[in-house]
């Protein structure tokens, strides 16, 4: 068992707290520091800037929309803006901290290179409406970036403008959508398993489809035959996430997407767990049609915090010609240009419109593109073979404890997927989850999939060593038994992070708005309004 | 007054053409401390298998199917204040919509109580 500072000091010095037998008058105490609400800190009497009175009138057109009192925020100076983000940012968790085993979240390192790449002028100060040709660089990036991804799928073009994974899905069933109507068809209905993200048969609905779903055989994975027989002439399409939910490769995708293709539908495949397969599996050889890539997952962009998401979509030749404007496009005299409205032309005639009002977020491509050239060909492969050796160390070293419903069937992908089955009377997955907070670690994902009772799912990405995991799977296993036994104490977890269990049943039930100030007068509420009722 | 008990755990009781639906109390169960219920419009006609409201829990979102066909007649408006009444009265007070059968034959692939009890403890 790898301690956490075993050979330290601390066991000779006690534990933080203990037998102090008092309260300090700040409520601090050393480093555990507690803090206020913004709008508690602050008053409408400071500002942390100096602003100039402005020396001409507003603009007369504007007056209707003029503000007529100064709006209720709480002004804090410049140090007290920064200690309170920081003061919090204490309280909380962090990659950067350790371990983050959010399944199907892909919470990886993000790695200083790509931050110090970003942070390059020629890439951080650009303005999207620059002229192109002083901003040729930034769109070098983009152009690379797109190769990239087109090679490592196998897909004939990419769109790189979506946003988020989401919205790369909408992007998708978008060209599927503008390619039925090219054939001059009318199909509505979408196939959904229940082995896909949440997310696909919300894209699905958001799009005008119907949404049927399809069930999961025992061994968590799609059942074909189930899908084959909904397949007909009002099929528009079918979103399969492949590695899907459970942590599990659809070895039949490639039936699937002949079934599909022959019935006159589209694959849409959800990328989001691509980092299991990258430099491993290309999906254009698997007959998908269309996928979008969650940058911030295989590629290592932050998870927020670093502006807008990405979330490009590779397409197939059958839906390249309805692609979303704009894109990047190497010229013939070698140059990169955006290929916009104006300059389309015949050749993407067909193209369904636009997604976003610009080509896409440079501060994620540029991270990406860094991530894609600091490992190389074969350093792709192996994020995706160490991701899924973690997942499968963590599988086979809690099994025996904690149920693994289809640890049977054979080795996972990226994450392992555990139940919460076989815990004593009144235990569930809630309260191994609570336990890990005071272990020091972010909880898994739970209760996701739906599939599996109680379920557990751990993504550990390739960015652990084995140390790291050995100490997680230790954590892991001592609540898994605490839980078995009927460790009371477990149901009160968490005991050491800076609150206690919350209730969440009655924050989503009766949420209290703390903030109730009046305009032009940051009002600090009274206890009753915090207590609420 | 029959009752009728659908595979996603939906419970129905009829009166001549009218069905209250709801979900299960072992549905409940499963699903934990319920915070919001998404009804469908009075109105609104639907086909069986189809999903007419949205059960939010502390641990998921999920679909209601409803069991037959017909016409939304009216959804129990005492839940947008009280969701919990689906964990505490699931099968009485805790009813999600009334709906106007239009297809009664569609009865007959239903359980009947004794056969959804057995059903549950198969799973």
């Amino acid at each position: 068992m790898n301690a956490v500072n075993a050979s330290g000091w601390r066991p000779s010095m006690g534990e933080a707290g203990e037998g102090a037998g008092f309260k300090t008058a700040s409520g601090d105490y050393g480093l555990m520091l507690e803090e206020a609400l913004s709008f508690e800190l602050g008053s409408s009497e400071k500002c942390g800037v100096d602003l100039d009175t402005p020396s001409r009138p507003a603009a007369a057109g504007l007056s209707k929309f003029l503000r007529k009192s100064a709006p209720a925020l709480p002004g804090l100076t410049e140090p007290e803006t920064v200690r309170h983000y920081t003061r919090l940012s204490r309280q909380n968790y962090a990659i950067d901290l350790g371990p983050f085993p959010l399944g199907s979240c892909t919470m990886k390192h993000n790695p200083r290179l790509n931050e110090k790449m970003a942070r390059l002028p020629g890439f951080a100060d650009v303005h999207p409406l620059q002229p192109q040709k002083t901003v040729e660089g930034a769109l070098e990036v983009i152009e690379q970036l797109a190769d990239w991804l087109i090679t490592l799928t196998g897909m004939a073009s990419v769109a790189m403008s979506p946003k988020a994974g989401a919205h790369g899905e909408l992007c998708g069933l978008l060209c599927i959508r503008a390619a039925l109507d090219a054939r001059g068809e009318k199909r509505d209905v979408v196939l959904v398993p229940e082995s896909a993200h949440g997310t696909n048969p919300a894209t699905a609905a958001f799009a005008g489809f119907k949404v049927q779903s399809i069930p999961a055989t025992p061994e968590g994975r799609v059942d074909v035959e189930a899908l084959k027989a909904k397949l007909g002439p009002n099929v528009a399409g079918v979103m399969i996430t492949n590695p899907n939910t459970c942590g599990l490769f659809e070895p039949d995708m490639k039936a699937i997407g002949d079934a599909v293709h022959a019935a006159g539908g589209y694959v849409y495949c959800d990328g989001a767990n691509f980092n299991a397969i990258v430099g491993k599996v290309r999906p254009g050889d698997l007959g998908v049609d269309a996928m979008h890539i969650n940058l911030h997952k295989t590629f290592s962009t932050p998870h927020g915090g670093g502006g807008p998401g990405a979330g490009p979509v590779v397409l197939s030749e059958a839906l390249a010609p309805f692609a979303p404007l704009p894109f990047v496009s190497r010229g013939e005299d070698g140059r990169v240009h955006l290929v916009e409205e104006e300059n389309a032309g015949e050749g993407h005639a067909q193209a369904f419109g636009r997604m976003v009002a610009f080509h896409g977020q440079m501060g994620m491509f540029t991270r990406a593109l860094t991530y894609i050239l600091s490992h190389g060909a074969d350093g792709l492969r192996q994020v995706a073979e160490d991701a899924v050796l973690n997942a499968n160390y963590v599988l086979r070293s809690c099994e025996d404890l904690l149920p693994a419903p289809f640890a049977k069937s054979g080795p996972c992908m990226h994450e392992a997927l555990f139940s919460d089955a076989g815990l004593a009377e009144g235990f569930s997955t809630l309260d191994i989850a609570k336990g890990l907070i005071d272990e020091g670690f972010h909880p898994m994902t739970v209760y996701f999939p739906l599939v599996v009772k109680g379920a557990m799912l751990v993504e550990p990405t390739e960015t652990e060593s084995k140390a790291g995991l050995d100490r997680f799977i230790g954590s892991l296993r001592s609540l898994a038994q605490r839980a078995k036994d009927g460790d009371q104490s477990l149901h009160s977890a968490p005991h050491f992070a800076p609150r206690r269990r919350l209730d969440e049943t009655l924050a989503a039930r009766k949420p209290v708005l703390v903030w109730q100030g009046a305009p032009g007068e940051p009002g600090t509420p009274s206890l009753s309004e915090i207590g609420g009722s | 007054m029959t009752r009728y008990f659908s595979q996603e755990h939906e419970w129905i009781e009829i009166e001549g053409d009218l069905g209250t639906v709801g979900i299960t109390d072992y549905a409940q169960g499963q699903l934990g401390d319920i915070t919001f219920v998404d009804l469908p419009e009075a109105g609104a006609t639907f086909g069986k298998g189809d999903s007419v409201a949205v059960v939010d829990s502390v641990k998921a979102a999920s679909d209601v199917y409803t069991p037959v066909s017909g016409a939304i007649a009216e959804a129990n408006g005492a839940l947008a204040d009280e969701p919990e009444l689906v964990n505490t009265q699931a099968e009485t007070g805790g009813w999600l919509f009334r709906i106007t059968l239009s297809k009664a034959s569609e009865l007959g692939a239903l359980m009947d109580e004794a056969a959804y009890k057995q059903y549950v403890e198969s799973l």
